[in-house]
């Protein structure tokens, strides 16, 4: 039996589309566009000015700040300029241009100097390269995996959960890295759990992946410490909070975090690119990412190069098929929809998604009908119609007093509403209301 | 790639796809769930009931659509909804109400018991039991008369209650039986029902309390359960008016109080009140209960300390 959360939803996975496209090369592209900001926290300052010659792999961008991750050049080139761009989550930032002066040249990696046998590293000896390969979270949110891993002193690790749930429909670049690049994840989650100090690693993959069950529950047969536990396929399944409740039957407390029920979660490409940092001296400069959609020629799986644009991936998809109606960074549930294709690919791009115009739906939402699909579809168990009437009607403490704060945005209510009206997006509005006002108050 | 294609990009807010159930399409599938138990009323009362069921949709429609047209949202008057109540209103009428009265009751149900609130989602009480319960309030006679064709057959109800005259489960299940259009056959609005739960088009938690409930107390009261339960409109209220979306409570916990407090009204009116009917009552109090009970029974959110 596959355990599960409450609530959630089934929505049409389309992972027929890409799911047995094995992971390919993408086409090295002649200009890259690097973010000096793909992280939550502090941004990076330029280490390079406009003129410079860089080496693939060489850091471009870092800081001070502890909550933070280097960026690094993906190709061999020259700086053409820093400047201000939109990023595919649609802020904005400093990036720099690297345009390729001999692209067809085979270029060479700068590797991170490795001073220790990772196999025996201490946990911060391998916090430290994890940071200096600047990596993330891979499955969207970006937090610095470093800081991650960095458990404040008051607080016991007892569980690492490697998160193979990928539960947004459409995408299957954690899947074809499970089947594809097995041994490098399993190495990976050996640093990581080492880096914790932990004992009992859990891999979670969801049962629509049966391929990748079972590559996972070979090698796990050999590995004492490490055990593989399969969930329902549901939506959002892969969310920390979801599957660690699922996993574990624990709680992670309102505004707490994993680590304060004893739990750590990364993602399966998180843990690869920990592992090619610390064997082979690679940063984190390229990422699997599933380009596809109705509206694509040809969806499949690709390995690109961080920075680039999103117009060279759909290319190297075939280009569209049909008119696109909507380009989206990420998931079909979470991704930010893009006005053009100039923005960069960054560390949490999972996926670009071209939907056709008929899948579009454009339809002004009606009023609630207290239908409760919403409510029952939740899976942090909020009343998304109260919490919209609330900030509607700008009663913001009310909102408050329900626990707005602990909604996770991955918008199941909106999925279900029958009125169609865009609940996550007054849940945005809300809670960036709130956070306004608490920082007026602090002032 | 041709750069016009991309002229027409949307931008908006997560998440970009969407159930396929709309507002229309739940409404409408509700009103065919209804159609087994209309034309079993044809079926058993002759073709009045056509006229009655469609001078009610009618009326409904008619009122809705003035209402809509001052507001300028004309184009959801096919959303299904204003059908729906006045199929429900016509489902509660004794086969032989005049045809006029038909008219002013869904007049009533829609513009009284819907759009002064504001429309579909904002008003607090059934829009159809609204229609009714005005209708029994300013025709009393009419609306108990069972009469039809010049042959008066009494409700079970009625019998049981004034002549103590217990009916056939089987007749009744089936509906052999005198009362409103929709209140006879159980068999028909049961195969209704199933269809919705099945489709998650009905919250099954409300039509088990309610009808849990007066199985339970009737039992323990020393009446025939049963008899109870196939018998007026408990089986049309329960699972087709009680459980309306927008007059009923969005939690879990708020469905079950809702659905039992509705079913102890019903059997306190049947076994000890004036009236040999309830449900109507029943749900209409709880309805005022609903803005409570959404407050009171809120989930404990995941992580939210116990
Ligand atoms: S977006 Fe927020 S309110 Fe909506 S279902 Fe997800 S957690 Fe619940
Ligand atoms: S799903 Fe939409 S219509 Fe239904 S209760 Fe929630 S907000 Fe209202």
């Amino acid at each position: 039996m596959s355990s599960s959360f409450k609530q959630g939803i089934h929505p049409r996975y389309k992972e027929e589309l890409t799911w047995q496209k094995p992971l390919q090369k993408a086409q090295i592209p002649e200009k890259v566009i690097i973010p000096l900001q793909q992280h939550i926290g502090a941004p990076c300052s330029p280490l390079v000015q406009k003129g410079d010659k860089v080496q693939k792999g060489q850091k471009i961008g870092d800081t001070e700040g502890f909550v933070s991750a280097p960026v690094h050049a993906s190709i061999s080139g020259q700086v053409k300029e820093i400047k201000e761009i939109r990023l595919p989550t649609g802020e904005r930032g400093q990036a720099a241009v690297i345009e390729s002066e001999n692209c067809r040249a085979k270029e060479s990696l700068e590797q991170l100097k490795i001073p220790f046998d990772p196999e025996s590293a201490a946990p911060e000896e391998i916090r430290s390269i994890i940071r200096e390969a600047g990596i993330t979270g891979m499955g969207g949110a970006m937090f610095p995996t470093h800081v991650k891993l960095n458990i404040p002193e008051n607080k016991d690790i007892e569980y690492f959960i490697l998160n193979g749930a990928e539960c947004e429909p459409y995408l299957t670049v954690d899947e074809r890295v499970m089947m594809e690049w097995t041994e490098e994840i399993i190495q990976g989650m050996k640093y990581i759990m080492s880096a914790l100090k932990v004992k009992k690693g859990i891999v979670a993959i969801e049962d629509n992946k049966q391929e990748a069950i079972k590559i996972f529950r070979d090698i796990a047969a050999d590995e004492e410490q490490i055990e593989v536990k399969v969930f329902k396929t549901k939506y959002p399944q892969g969310g920390e909070r979801m599957l660690i409740k699922a996993a574990l039957d624990r709680e992670v407390p309102e505004g707490g975090l994993p680590l304060d029920v004893g739990v750590v979660v990364n993602n399966v490409l998180t843990a690869a690119s920990v592992c090619r940092a610390l064997k082979e001296g690679m940063p984190l400069i390229e990422r699997p990412v599933c380009v596809t959609g109705e509206a694509l020629e040809e969806p499949g799986n690709y390995i690109a190069r961080i920075g680039t644009p999103i117009k060279d991936l759909i290319e190297q998809a075939g280009g569209f098929k049909s008119k696109p109606g909507k380009v989206i960074v990420g998931g079909p549930m979470m991704g930010v929809a893009q006005p053009d294709l100039e923005a960069p690919l960054i560390k949490g791009s999972s996926g670009i998604l071209a939907l056709p115009r008929d899948l579009v739906e454009v339809s002004a939402p009606l009023s609630c009908i207290r239908c409760a699909r919403c409510v029952d579809a939740c899976p942090m168990h909020l009343m998304p119609t109260k919490l919209m009437n609330f900030v509607k009607e700008d009663m913001i403490e009310k909102a408050e007093a329900m626990k707005l704060e602990s909604c996770i945005e991955c918008g199941c209510c909106s999925y279900v509403c029958p009125s169609r009206i865009p609940l996550v997006h007054y849940f945005r509005l809300g809670k960036a209301e709130l956070q306004a006002r608490k920082r007026d108050k602090d002032e | 790639m041709n750069n016009n294609d991309l002229d027409h990009l949307l931008v908006e807010s997560s998440p970009h796809i969407k159930d396929e159930d709309s507002v229309k399409k739940i409404m409408w599938t509700v009103n065919l769930a209804l159609v087994p138990a209309v034309v079993f009323a044809i079926f058993h009362f002759g073709f009045r009931t056509i006229g009655i069921v469609s001078v009610s949709i009618l009326g409904a429609v008619l009122t809705e659509y003035i209402f809509l047209y001052f507001r300028e949202q004309e184009n959801s008057l096919l959303d299904g909804s204003a059908v729906l109540t006045g199929l429900l209103l016509a489902l509660t009428l004794p086969p032989g109400f005049p045809l006029w009265g038909v008219f002013l009751g869904s007049f009533v149900a829609i513009a009284l018991g819907k759009q002064v609130f504001g429309g579909l989602g904002h008003n607090p009480f059934n829009p159809a039991l609204v229609g009714r319960a005005f209708l029994l309030a300013a025709y009393p006679v009419l609306m108990t008369t069972w009469e039809i064709e010049g042959m008066t057959s009494a409700t079970p109800l009625n019998l049981m209650k004034m002549e103590g005259i217990a009916t056939d489960y089987w007749q009744l299940f089936m509906g052999n039986i005198g009362g409103s259009l929709g209140e006879t056959s159980s068999a028909a609005l049961l195969l209704g029902a199933a269809i919705l739960i099945y489709k998650g088009y009905l919250n099954w938690r409300i039509p088990c309390g309610m009808i849990g409930t007066v199985l339970l107390t009737t039992a323990v009261f020393g009446s025939d359960p049963l008899f109870h339960l196939f018998s007026g409109s408990l089986i049309l209220g329960a699972f087709f008016m009680a459980t309306d979306m927008v007059t009923s409570p969005v939690t879990k916990k708020g469905r079950w109080i809702f659905g039992t407090g509705a079913g102890l009204i019903v059997v306190i009116i049947r076994l000890w009140g004036g009236y040999p009917e309830g449900v109507m009552y029943g749900i209409l109090l709880m309805n005022t209960t609903v803005p409570l009970l959404d407050r009171y029974t809120r989930p404990r959110v995941l992580g939210e300390e116990r």
